[in-house]
């Protein structure tokens, strides 16, 4: 285990490596360039263009400015951007945000999926399991920016039961819509996994055998059955968790919620290469560490996994 | 055991979040009156730090024009009054003479001199300084000491010589209170300049430290900086010391950072928002915003136009009768009430209503809809092959260029399309580099309420936003002429010349003026916008 683990965090280096050099070629070689767009419906000065030019590396060549970038990182500078704020005082103003929505959507959609798939699971066939059917497909069908406009002209604006923005600095009550929103469409695949993944383990051996010993039907489910058809799910909802951190643009921008998401796409529309950069670096090492997580989380759930 | 860990695990968010929205609930929902509220405006991340010379966009003016006062301000109908100045006369023809008001204060407690004046339009204007303001200086007298040229522009290897002087010649203070102003050519409508960030004064703190004087500036004008949540908000509150007449009534003020007006629009709709001073496409929408903004939104004249520009340069647009046939084509009356809604007003000349100096029909027929004469003209020039309006898809500029197609089609039987091009960033590298092949859509947003600043920049030979490449002696002559005239009567009746000249020619066609919808949240009382379109800080009350 403890060789994997190692063996694990070691693959972090190149990927983090590879992801961010990437990015960085990537927001560089966009069409456009950052001070064609600055100075409205002027042509920028010549010598505003020169002194920044200078201040960001701009003139070196790409890997030069890639080298001198991750030298700064390597000393926890993330940068700065065009304005001058400091990139690690962005990231950390808007992070715990990001945070905050992805964990109240996963836990809506780990709760509400869950038990919706293993109520359908182990009823089979009959009125609930076709209403979960039909609700789960018009979810999926629904694109979030549907969902989100919805409840909130209906929640916020005709009802006025939730604030049709977040305050700046949210809490979780605040945050239970739009984390619905969020999560919905992953719910409705949280719920037909479980449900598929219930009723596949329903006739398994070890459930007709705890069922022959006489255990009673909670302890049957809820420990065997459950343990062992909840590794599919806990999969999808591990790199649920870390695509949700790493930002829901749409939900973020139609409640108003200050997320990473939305610093993202600000600072590629900016072009602002050394904020989309900085944001990544977190969320690669933010997924690569859930999935490990979530790789480790297999053998606690069934003893057979071995990772050594 | 198992049980216990499970119930655990749910119980603790819903615990959390009901302790966390009791601790957070009630913040802003009280009324308290002037004194206690904090008014939150909308407002845009500035794209640089926030130093006055080197803030040309909107983002960053809003902040800078509530903390700093220039000499003088510009009154809600665009009238220009002194605020810091006493006086400002024209002592020769190329010579103002400037008297401070005393006893003005930076936030900081020092004084107001002339020499802050002195040393900030210096500072702006050297070029190794790299600010965006600087060619706001060019007309005094020794500024091509202190701002040199880059040889083959900022992309070439070469570099901009070393400028031959910090300061400028032409500018001095005299005494405590009093600067001098010589120009290399008359230029009475300086003094019209005035109230723009560019013209602000710097305290000695600036000088000494730039990089803290960036993390918290310090002005002269009615607020003073509070803090700074970088792209969340700039908090500012009222400057007691502060002795202009247009000292604030509110107290606090939020300057609320919000990436679109989608958003925006829905706060200030739920009352979360204060002030938001352009409605989004979506509520100007069959004029939604003024059902859902009922009796706290209004339509103010702004300082802005839009225009349809050609690339001069391209030989397939060199003709002027061409040029004046689309804009014949066009039927600006019918765009702005079925496409707007009546929320844009047709222009017929290059600036905008109201602005010092302007008089309307400057463009005359040449801006009125007549087929006719359009297909006559369009006959006449010979053109071949069809017609492409780019512009930004991003901006909400689709449908109308769309209509405008459509009347160029009816009129001229010419083949007119739309060509979308994904960002502003990106079309605007195209036009800096004059590889344009389209006729392409242009706005200007005056610097200040001047009709030359509708003029000089975007059709002179040269001008700092002439992107077109477009150049006539006769224009240059004319604006030039203007620029030295002895009084401003005089300057303003040659301008309108230089209009009509540009008119003439049509580099550019002007379509309408565009107005800003702004709207308040419920709890405001006397919202009205400034000259520069933001909320009037100075007269607005809380309820």
């Amino acid at each position: 285990m403890g060789r994997y683990v190692i063996r694990r965090l070691l693959q972090l280096i190149p990927v983090f490596l590879g992801t961010t050099f990437l990015i960085y070629v990537l927001v560089w070689t966009l069409p456009g360039d950052p001070f064609a767009s600055m100075c409205g419906e002027r042509r920028c000065p010549d010598a505003f263009v020169a002194v920044m030019t200078e201040k960001f590396n701009l003139n070196d060549n790409i890997f030069i400015q890639y080298i001198k970038y991750l030298g700064g990182l390597l000393q926890g500078d993330f940068g700065e951007t065009f304005n001058g704020t400091s990139v690690g005082e962005l990231i950390s103003l808007r992070y715990p945000v990001s945070v905050k929505l992805a964990l109240v959507a996963v836990l809506i959609e780990a709760v509400i999926g869950v038990i919706a798939g293993v109520l359908t699971g182990l009823r089979g066939r009959g009125f609930l399991d076709n209403l979960v059917l039909v609700s789960t497909l018009f979810l999926i069908s629904l694109p979030t920016f549907v969902t989100g406009f919805v409840l909130q002209q209906v929640l916020g604006f005709q009802l006025e039961i939730i604030p049709t923005v977040v305050s700046e600095d949210p809490t979780f009550a605040e945050l239970l819509v739009p984390g619905f929103v969020l999560g919905s469409l992953s719910m409705a695949y949280v719920t037909r996994l479980t449900r598929t993944s219930i009723a596949e383990n329903k006739r398994a051996d070890y459930v007709r055998t705890a069922v022959a010993k006489g255990l009673p039907q909670s302890r049957v489910v809820g420990v065997h059955l459950l343990r062992n058809s909840v590794i599919p799910v806990i999969t999808f909802l591990g790199t649920d968790l870390g695509s949700l951190m790493g930002g829901a643009i749409v939900t973020e921008g139609i409640f108003g919620i200050r997320g990473i998401g939305g610093l993202v796409y600000e600072s590629i529309l900016q072009k602002e290469g050394i904020t989309v950069t900085g944001v990544v670096v977190l969320l690669v090492i933010v997924f690569l560490i859930v999935n490990l997580f979530v790789d480790l989380l297999y053998a606690v759930l069934d003893p057979r996994i071995r990772y050594d | 055991m198992r049980k216990g860990r499970a119930l655990s695990l749910i119980a603790l968010p819903i615990a959390a979040s009901l302790v966390l929205t009791a601790c957070g609930g009630g913040g802003g929902s009280q009324s308290g009156g002037n004194e206690n509220t904090e008014v939150s405006i909308f407002g845009t991340e500035p794209e640089n730090p926030l130093v006055p010379g080197n803030t040309t966009e909107t983002g960053g003016g809003k902040v800078v024009q509530a903390i700093f006062t220039g000499l003088v301000k510009y009154s809600n109908s665009f009238e220009v009054k002194n605020a810091m100045a006493e006086s400002i006369e024209l002592t020769k023809p190329d010579q103002y003479t400037i008297k401070l008001k005393q006893g003005w204060k930076f936030h900081d407690g020092t004084d107001v001199k002339a020499k802050n004046f002195v040393d900030a339009w210096n500072y702006t204007a050297y070029s190794p300084n790299g600010q965006q303001s600087a060619s706001f200086f060019e007309q005094i007298k020794g500024f091509r000491d202190v701002n040199t040229v880059d040889p083959d522009g900022a992309n070439g290897p070469q570099k901009a010589p070393e400028p031959k002087a910090k300061e400028m010649s032409g500018l001095k203070a005299v005494d405590d209170y009093t600067i001098t102003v010589d120009f290399t050519e008359p230029h009475v409508i300086f003094k019209v300049k005035l109230g723009y960030s560019a013209y602000m004064p710097l305290p000695d703190a600036f000088f000494k430290d730039a990089k803290a004087f960036e993390a918290k500036p310090i002005g002269n004008g009615p607020f003073k900086f509070v803090s700074r949540t970088p792209k969340q908000d700039i908090k500012l509150e009222r400057y007691e010391e502060y002795k202009g007449d247009d000292k604030p009534k509110i107290k606090k003020v939020k300057v609320a950072i919000y990436t679109g007006t989608e958003a925006a629009y829905a706060a200030v709709k739920g009352n979360q928002l204060d002030f938001l001073d352009t409605i989004p496409p979506s509520g100007l929408a069959g004029n939604l915003w003024k059902t859902d903004l009922k009796g706290r939104s209004q339509s103010f004249q702004g300082l802005s136009v839009q225009i349809l520009n050609f690339p001069v340069y391209d030989k397939k647009y060199q003709n002027a009768d061409f040029r004046k046939a689309i804009s014949m084509a066009i039927n600006r009356k019918e765009i702005t009430e079925k496409i707007f809604e009546g929320s844009r007003k047709p222009t017929d000349g290059y600036a905008v209503d109201g602005v010092t100096g302007w008089s309307p029909g400057g463009c005359g027929e040449l801006c009125q809809h007549n087929p006719t004469e359009a297909k006559r003209l369009f006959d006449k020039s010979g053109f071949t092959g069809k017609l492409e309006i780019t512009s930004n898809a991003d901006g909400g500029h689709k449908e109308w260029i769309e209509a405008a197609c459509g009347q160029i089609k009816a009129a001229l039987s010419l083949e007119c399309t739309f060509a979308p091009v994904a960002t502003f960033g990106e079309i605007r590298k195209k036009i800096n580099a004059h590889e344009m092949t389209q006729v392409y859509r242009g706005g200007w947003l005056a610097d200040y309420p001047s009709v030359e600043n509708f003029l000089n920049p975007l059709y002179r030979t040269g001008g700092s936003s002439n992107d077109g490449g477009y150049s006539s002696p006769a224009v240059d002559a004319k604006l030039a002429e203007a620029d030295r005239a002895g009084t401003e009567a005089e300057s303003y009746k040659l301008y309108h010349e230089a209009e009509k000249l540009i008119a003439n020619d049509m580099p550019a066609i002007p379509l309408w003026s565009t107005p800003s919808q702004a709207g308040w949240s419920n709890r405001l009382k006397n919202a009205t916008m400034s000259a520069y379109r933001e909320l009037d800080l100075s007269t607005v009350e809380v309820a």
